[in-house]
């Protein structure tokens, strides 16, 4: 009896940590991990390293929906939902942008997303403009490993805005 | 009993009551985002499946996130212009179908034929008549899917399932099956 006791108790308290956890997570921001080279040099700047960057996402900006130019922002891909890309702002709503097939308008409720490390980012430039609606919050520092621990900085990039 | 440790007692019973109280609440928010929600339906754009003045809904978030929902079912989807906003639609056709749709109903006959994107979804309102949907903005992504609609619970006299599929004839239903 008093086995049982115990391991429902455990139990009880493991389903509180996770239900407590996945709030955090959802509601105000969690850590997570950025695989590939698309964003090098500001994530994973040396190529085949065995360390992934660990960053930390807020979600508080999720409840306007309000992102300015340079954010760094993980959205779910467009052109398939269960991946998710990171990738920095590089036009909001109502700007212009010029693309291989000439000058792109950003509609309303859209905005243009782009790697950092233009040569492999599979980005805006492919798929265009992402709705807003896609983001899952926006990544503020970069958490993991220790020597790499910094603010991710709001960059804005001058070249391509027309 | 001294002073301190009948103070300590009350701040211990405090904190067991807030973190309870704080466990209910993850417990409904984990609840709403991963198994079912409620939602309020309004709005033309859906007759005759919801009334103009408001229906109460229950919300399935399970189908949408596994990929199990196709032509016919009602969804939420997070509005692609205004991301603040979710709207009622119901979804015409899936990634590489092929839509014919009628790009203004109230003054010709004109119809249009796409190819759904990949990773997109056709959706349209039920009244297309009176209706902002694909057809002003596009595919949507479906990442922006919400939930499935599967259950009216207010009005009680509207109390029940909602077909998946709208019948035969009806005009908003309009796909071409290759």
């Amino acid at each position: 009896m008093g086995t049982q006791n115990m391991i429902s108790n455990v139990f009880k308290k493991y389903l509180a940590i996770g239900l407590v956890g996945i709030t955090v997570t959802d509601r105000y921001g969690g850590v997570c991990p950025i695989r590939g080279s698309s964003m090098s040099p500001t994530f994973n700047p040396s190529v085949g390293s065995f360390t992934d960057d660990y960053v930390f996402l807020e979600k508080f900006c999720l409840d306007k929906y309000k992102f300015s130019h340079g954010d760094v922002v993980i959205f779910s891909d467009p052109t398939n939902y269960k991946e998710r890309c990171v990738k920095r702002i590089v036009a909001m709503e109502g700007d212009y942008i010029s693309n291989v097939g000439g000058v792109v308008k950003v509609p309303e409720g859209h905005c243009w997303v782009e790697g950092d490390n233009s040569a492999s980012s599979f980005d805006s430039r492919s798929f265009g403009p992402i709705p807003l609606g896609l983001i899952h919050g926006r990544v503020t520092h970069i958490v993991w490993p220790p020597q790499r621990i910094r603010k991710i900085d709001r960059r804005i990039p001058q070249e391509g805005l027309a | 009993m001294s002073l301190f440790q009948r103070w300590a007692y009350i701040v211990k019973e405090a904190l067991d009551k807030s973190f309870s109280v704080a466990k209910f609440f993850c417990a409904i928010h984990v609840t709403n985002t991963y198994l079912f929600s409620t939602a309020m339906v309004q709005g033309p754009s859906m007759l005759p499946t919801f009334n103009l003045n408001g229906e109460i809904v229950l919300l399935d978030r399970i189908s949408t996130r596994y990929g199990k929902v196709g032509p016919g079912d009602v969804i939420i989807v997070r509005s692609p212009e205004t991301p603040r906003k979710v709207v009622t639609k119901r979804i015409i056709g899936m990634e590489g179908d092929t839509i014919t749709y009628i790009v203004d109903p109230t003054n010709s006959d004109r119809t249009e034929t796409i190819v759904v994107p990949k990773g997109h979804v056709w959706v349209e309102g039920d009244n297309i008549y009176n209706t902002y949907d694909s057809r002003n903005f596009g595919p949507v992504p479906y990442g922006l899917l919400q939930g499935k609609v599967f259950w009216k619970i207010w009005p009680t006299s509207a109390f029940g399932s909602i077909g998946r599929r709208p019948q035969i004839g009806d005009p908003a239903f309009k796909v071409v099956e290759q």
